[in-house]
């Protein structure tokens, strides 16, 4: 009877602050970054995540990328240690291109609602498991999302929102409308993972181009899949004051 | 025949007539070989079969004509090929039990439907409570009681295999590596293999010791993770607690080595893709220790709290016939006797392995082999990290020869994993099969449900743990 706590004090205690900075894997591939003065082959990139927009200058799209870092060779691309990548607007993902701080009405609007309390309905349509193991992870000892004030629930009606992994398979296109609907207004939706976000590898079809095509989506967390700090910093955003 | 990862030429493929195949198929199920992969390529109908006591991949062909004569009745595990066959190929079956697509959408009237006085429906899904996958499960009940189960999937097909057609290119790997997000190394490691063995290309020993390394990080998360939900399906929260933890823990392991946790970037076609020096590997070792003291002390108290037992013991029982007539493999297979597991009987390194079986095919047996096996893997680990020395990557991508057909089998952390590619003239895919362990095994988790209380269900899916991924492809 006794052995739980004995094992408790083996065990310790290990919920992690956050932040600061959490410990990140030494080969990490965080927030890319586009070194000016190299150039790149811009097929090189299996997601066609790379460009040139209008005044020829490369650029990135976060919302495509898979991190796997076949364009970082040519020195044209950097992948930094930054965790914090998530967006409230798509075009806010293009590196290379965009401002960042463009979100901030939004996020200000989505603050006024739910100040800091957030209950999230999780759809899994088509994600490969990575994205719901690495938004379930919050849920565990170490990152602990509950002392936050969020909360994944059972059921839509319980819910603010709904975070969406996966690209959308075609098969469950009408789950994904339903829980939406059955969420009550006002609601937001978050995308976590290059899949939910676009598509990703799976991109280009009728089907499978992510969740943007379908519902309006108010936070984009980016990653294949995304780091946890990366999910919660997502997360904690929308509860700044 | 064929050794685990190795080409044959298509020219040199067993043929036999339609009625010949469908025979020798049978004779060859009734020596107590299986069926690794069933597939299509146009006309042709290919098929590995694996015989585990001889650890031969037995690989034949036939062309079609007409209406395919059902193997289901006598051998239920063929149920799920036939169902995927004619799904995808237009083969059109006679005689079969249960002949359903495994991947549309249903209709309120394809359902098995049970009648009768006080016989109730219950549906689950495809949206589940938790965070996890979708699936939908249709209980036929008759009070608490469920007298019959019905999963149907389908609601993460991505079409996987068919985007394969025409590979390799620089979005294959990436494709197999998300096709069990869970399972990337095991998945990836069957891609090489089956590259390698079209290339005829045989890459470096560390680095398949590498693999096998990636392969038991991947096992011991899965496993720990399993063993946390389990408790936290009984309602046991301190082992659940510990274990969601710890399972981040070997996560961030395989970080360690390529810096993606579910080892996104690590195996590539040729070898691997990061080179690795001692360091790594010493503290590779170090971390594997700590982490597994801790999990042992987490993981004992389910042993030594009766209550734990009292749930866990007789709950979900999958007998050891129903396990050999569905082709159930993996930790399930093992679970309920059957000694199945790839790293034994198709080995292609030597590792320090040893099949762990159980006895009654229960929960209990299922979380129990899935501890033996996390000490086994430890062992293999550190037996490996001995061996291993500094590693460099390699980016020799190995050129694939024009008209062979290569099979690759990897005990993955859920069970055998079976990669199999047709190259045609020009040396690309013609066909690329891919089965995961879920394919065997989502019927025997419907048949453990039988007879037994609905609230068993979410322990018993549990304790099997299935892709939904891995299954739809």
């Amino acid at each position: 009877m006794f052995k739980p706590f004995f094992a408790r004090l083996k065990q310790g205690y290990q919920t992690k602050t956050f932040p600061p900075e959490p410990r990140l894997p030494a080969l990490y591939r965080g927030f890319p970054e586009i070194v000016s003065g190299h150039e790149t082959d811009l097929t090189i990139c299996p997601v066609n995540a790379l460009s040139k927009n209008p005044e020829e200058k490369l650029t990135l799209d976060l919302g495509k990328c898979i991190f796997c870092g076949k364009c970082e060779k040519s020195g044209a691309i950097r992948f930094s240690r930054e965790y914090r990548q998530s967006a409230f607007s798509r075009e806010e993902l293009i590196i290379g291109d965009a401002v960042r701080e463009k979100g901030e009405n939004l996020r200000k609007e989505i603050y006024k609602l739910f100040r800091r309390s957030l209950k999230l309905r999780v759809v899994s349509a088509g994600g490969c498991n990575a994205c719901e193991a690495d938004v379930n992870v919050l849920n565990t000892l170490n990152w602990d999302i509950s002392r936050f004030g969020i909360q994944m629930v059972a059921s839509p009606k319980h819910a603010d929102g709904i975070l969406v992994t996966g690209p959308v398979t075609a098969n469950m296109k009408t789950a994904l409308l339903k829980t939406y609907d059955a969420v009550g207004d006002p609601k937001i939706v978050i995308a976590v993972g290059t899949c939910a976000i676009s598509g990703g590898i799976y991109a280009g079809g009728e089907d499978c181009n992510g969740v943007s095509d379908l519902l309006p989506v108010d936070l984009f967390i980016p990653g294949c899949p995304p780091h946890p700090s990366t999910i919660l910093d997502g997360f904690l955003k929308l509860m700044k004051t | 025949m064929l050794k685990n990862g190795c080409a044959v030429k298509l020219s040199e493929v067993p043929r036999f007539k339609y009625a010949d195949f469908r025979e020798r198929t049978a004779e060859q199920l009734r020596l107590g070989q299986r069926i690794a992969s069933w597939f299509a390529d146009g006309e042709d109908l290919y098929m590995i079969m694996t015989d585990d006591a001889s650890g031969d991949l037995l690989p034949m062909v036939t062309r079609r004509e007409g209406v395919w004569e059902s193997l289901s009745v006598e051998f239920p595990q063929a149920n799920v090929f036939e169902r995927e066959l004619a799904e995808d190929s237009g083969l059109e079956i006679e005689g079969s039990p249960w002949a359903k697509p495994l991947r549309k959408l249903q209709d309120e009237k394809d359902f098995y439907k049970v009648a009768g006085d006080g016989v109730h429906e219950v549906g689950v899904g495809p949206v589940h409570a938790g965070v996890i996958e979708p699936g939908h499960f249709r209980f036929q009940c008759y009070g608490e009681k469920v007298l019959n189960l019905e999963i149907t999937l389908g609601y993460q097909h991505r079409g996987i295999e068919k985007k394969l057609i025409g590979a390799p290119d620089k979005r294959t790997v990436h494709y197999i590596e998300t096709a069990a997000g869970d399972t990337t190394s095991g998945h990836t490691t069957a891609y090489c293999m089956v590259v390698e063995a079209l290339a005829g290309f045989s890459p470096e020993p560390a680095a398949l010791k590498l693999r096998a390394l990636a392969l038991e990080l991947e096992r011991m998360a899965c496993h720990t993770g399993d063993l946390g939900a389990i408790s936290g399906d009984i309602g046991y929260l301190p082992t659940m607690s510990f274990c969601g933890r710890l399972r981040g823990d070997f996560l961030n392991l395989t970080a360690m080595l390529c810096g993606n946790r579910f080892s996104r970037g690590l195996i590539r076609p040729g070898g691997i893709r990061i080179s690795i020096d001692r360091n790594v590997l010493e503290e590779l070792r170090e971390r594997l220790n700590k982490i597994f003291q801790e999990t042992k002390n987490a993981v004992s108290l389910l042993w030594h709290t009766p209550s734990v037992l009292a749930r866990l013991e007789l709950c979900g029982i999958l007998p050891v016939q129903t396990a050999r007539l569905l082709g159930t493999v993996g930790p399930a297979a093992r679970a309920s006797g059957l000694e199945r597991d790839v790293r034994s009987s198709f080995p292609v390194q030597e590792l320090a392995h040893k099949t762990i079986t159980g006895i009654h095919g229960d929960v209990y047996a299922r979380a129990r082999v899935r501890w033996l096996e996390m000490k086994n893997s430890r062992e293999i680990m550190l037996r490996l990290i001995d061996e291993l020395s500094d590693l460099k990557a390699s980016d020799h991508e190995p050129v694939i020869r024009p008209g062979y057909l290569a099979a690759a089998l990897v005990e993955g952390w859920r069970g055998e994993i079976c990669h199999t590619a047709i190259t045609d003239s020009d040396g690309r895919f013609k066909c690329y099969k891919i089965v995961d362990p879920s394919f065997h095994n989502w019927p025997a988790l419907a048949q453990v449900l039988r007879n037994g209380q609905i609230s068993n269900f979410p322990l018993c899916n549990k304790s099997f743990n299935l892709s939904y991924c891995g299954h739809d492809l």
